[in-house]
């Protein structure tokens, strides 16, 4: 089972070695390290969500309020930082995760104690979050020159050789590959996931684990949210509409099973890492950013199509690997 | 629970009177009903706030609004009937007006632009109904892929311009009304409709069939249900109505724009869901749909009339999407507990 996950994880990177291969062919300074990292750093956010998305599509969950949620605590710190510029960004940062964790305990508790399914609690958290982002800003939106230097260099200082923004992506993404493989909580993830019935009578709470990746889901769209609107150095009442899509397209081109069971940090990487590829190299191939949406759709499509063939040709031969 | 061990003599000739009682709260407690009562206050209240709310060209004016929603809501409600999604509607709706707005600036007719668009729908629905049964993909992952794909092919073809010349007779469609009446044409359509669609689900062996996949699809499979057949159609027939939906939206606004119909899904889905279909499948009916897809017009059309911003609309409706799911299981425990203690009593 092991390898035929890695043999996936494989086959992407393959892909991705020929799209880097094929855009440099023709652009050779799409090649060069400064470009390749800019890349990195475009699609940090997009790695980060993504896999507390994941973390939540293992349990056969959704969580569609990941945009609405970045936007909504986005606008808050934008907004705190803009009329309390004296506050230390680090706690700025603490408040915006700990924001995120009240949005995501939000969706955890309607999920995990009302029973709501996931997809409708998130549908109705996706409207109410970016209404309240409009009730708090009034409409107005919070430019660049009304956020402290402090707070619009956050995302961009590198005290560490990487960006900030780079160096959360990528602690998010070990903690996460950390969690997922080596710790009792992480493996009951996929658990629950694998088999609700059998999750339970094997002494899981179910209850607890839905709300915890709803929450940590949470507490990353927070920090996300701070850290999109400092790089951007804008808050807006749109910042982030329709994000949930990429995260989610990051986890089904990643291997994700949307039934939930089945995913791994690598794969989602390289899922988020193929989208930000793509979306980097349009203007270098001379396309408009807005065939961005139609190419994301064809991918998502080709790669679950190609996903479902491989697993049922798998399954297939291990029944038969069974029968003989 | 707690009942079970109780002595409950006092009560016992209380619970003979109840039984008529007990058939009020029955009815009471039914989702359409409960819909029906909050879509009273609706209308009362907003009568109370506004004087302009209770006028007949305002109300039927009105249904402008969401009657192109409405449309949607119909086959939507089939496929969450049947445990699906259908994320694309609103994508499917942006392909179909591009290509009436190709076709139109090419010098085709109304007729042509109507054939195209409903064409488009049916055809888009197909390639999602194909791709959900052919590959057994989940069908959230399918259109949330199409829809993706659907729309991006309207911003890859028209980027930052628009289509905005259509033929003459093209806009009785989506802004005329039935002859000197005042009932919008839309109204008059969709009222055709659901009754089309009422009697599919509810008076033909096709209806019962989608009732039986939403159920248990291993069970429809085994009793002979070619469930295959059922859900591509439903898949084909939700893209026919988007594409129809498309041709109303496109000849009332008279342009297309690549975010046209854009985040219209999350409104359709919360419509049916807020009308008492069960998202797992295998529960609700459509007068409930469509109490739910007036329920919201007119709770929306309340509060543009006292100035609330479509935004904060959206956080009522956020938060209307939750209870009426938090609402129909809390009442459903306060009736099954009721049962059972008239039951209990009947039995002691």
């Amino acid at each position: 089972m092991k390898r035929l996950l890695k043999r996936r994880e494989l086959t992407l990177v393959l892909v991705i070695a020929v799209l880097v291969a094929a855009i440099s062919l023709r652009h050779p300074a799409f090649l060069r390290a400064s470009n390749l990292y800019d890349i990195l750093d475009d699609t940090a956010i997009l790695f980060m969500v993504a896999i507390g998305q994941m973390m939540v599509i293992v349990t056969g969950g959704i969580d569609l309020s990941v945009s609405s949620g970045i936007a909504l605590v986005g606008m808050s710190v934008g907004m705190l930082n803009q009329y309390y510029p004296g506050i230390p960004i680090a706690l700025i940062v603490l408040i915006s995760m700990a924001m995120g964790f009240v949005l995501g305990a939000s969706n955890g508790l309607l999920i995990s104690q009302a029973g709501i399914p996931p997809i409708i609690a998130t549908l109705g958290t996706l409207s109410i979050y970016r209404g309240f982002v409009f009730v708090l800003s009034r409409g107005e939106w919070v430019s660049a020159h009304e956020m402290s230097a402090a707070f619009r260099e956050l995302p961009r200082a590198a005290p560490l050789g990487i960006t900030n923004l780079l160096l959360c992506a990528v602690l998010v993404t070990v903690l996460a590959a950390l969690f997922l493989t080596l710790t009792r909580t992480g493996r009951e993830i996929y658990g629950v996931g694998g088999n609700r019935v059998a999750a339970r009578y094997v002494g899981i709470s179910l209850k607890r684990i839905d709300f915890l990746v709803f929450t940590v889901s949470g507490v990353i769209v927070g920090l996300s949210g701070l850290l999109w609107v400092a790089r951007y150095a804008s808050a807006q009442n749109e910042t982030a509409a329709g994000f949930h899509l990429p995260t989610i397209a990051a986890c089904v081109i990643g291997g994700v099973s949307i039934l939930g069971g089945t995913g791994t940090v690598p794969g989602v990487i390289l899922g988020a890492l193929f989208l930000g590829i793509v979306i980097n190299a349009l203007p270098v191939i001379n396309l408009s950013p807005f065939y961005q949406m139609a190419i994301q759709g064809f991918v998502i499509l080709a790669a679950i199509v190609v996903n479902t063939l491989v697993d049922q040709r798998n399954q297939r031969l291990m029944l038969r690997k069974r029968v003989l | 629970m707690a009942e079970q061990g109780k002595p409950v003599p006092p009560e016992a000739a209380a619970a003979q009177r109840s039984s008529g009682s007990l058939q009020i709260l029955k009815v009471l407690t039914r989702w359409e009903v409960i819909l029906l009562l909050i879509f009273l206050v609706v209308i009362g209240v907003s009568a109370g706030v506004s004087p302009y709310f209770l006028d007949l060209f305002n109300i039927m004016n009105t249904t402008f609004n969401f009657m192109e929603k409405a449309m949607v809501a119909l086959p939507m409600t089939l496929v969450i009937l049947c445990g699906d999604i259908d994320i694309s509607v609103a994508g499917i709706m942006a392909l179909a007006s591009l290509l009436m707005g190709a076709a139109s600036a090419a010098g085709a007719g109304a007729g042509a632009l109507v054939l195209i668009g409903l064409g488009t729908g049916a055809a888009a629905g197909l390639l999602n109904g194909l791709l959900i049964v052919r590959f057994s993909i989940p069908s959230i992952a399918v259109t949330i892929g199409s829809m993706s794909l659907f729309r991006g092919i309207a911003y890859a073809v028209l980027g930052d311009k628009a289509y905005t010349r259509y033929p003459k007779g093209f806009a009785y469609l989506g802004q005329g009304y039935v002859g000197d009446t005042l009932v919008p044409f839309e109204l008059l359509l969709f009222v055709l409709l659901a009754v089309l669609f009422g009697l599919l689900l509810h008076r033909t062996t096709f209806g019962r069939k989608v009732y039986a996949i939403g159920n248990n699809a291993t069970a429809a499979r085994f009793s002979g249900v070619p469930v295959r057949t059922v859900r591509l159609l439903v898949f084909c027939l939700s893209g026919l109505m988007s594409g129809l939906a498309s041709v109303l939206l496109t000849s009332r606004i008279g342009s297309t724009r690549p975010n046209i119909a854009e985040g219209w899904e999350l409104e359709i889905i919360t419509t049916v869901v807020l009308g008492g279909v069960a998202i797992s499948g295998g529960q609700g009916n459509l007068f409930g749909v469509i109490v739910g897809i007036f329920l919201i017009g007119f709770l929306k059309f309340g509060m543009g009339l006292i100035n609330v911003p479509g935004v904060v609309m959206n956080i009522v409706i956020g938060f209307l999407l939750i209870i009426a799911i938090l609402l129909p299981g809390s009442v459903g425990r306060l009736r099954n507990r009721l049962l059972l203690r008239r039951q209990l009593r009947g039995g002691g």
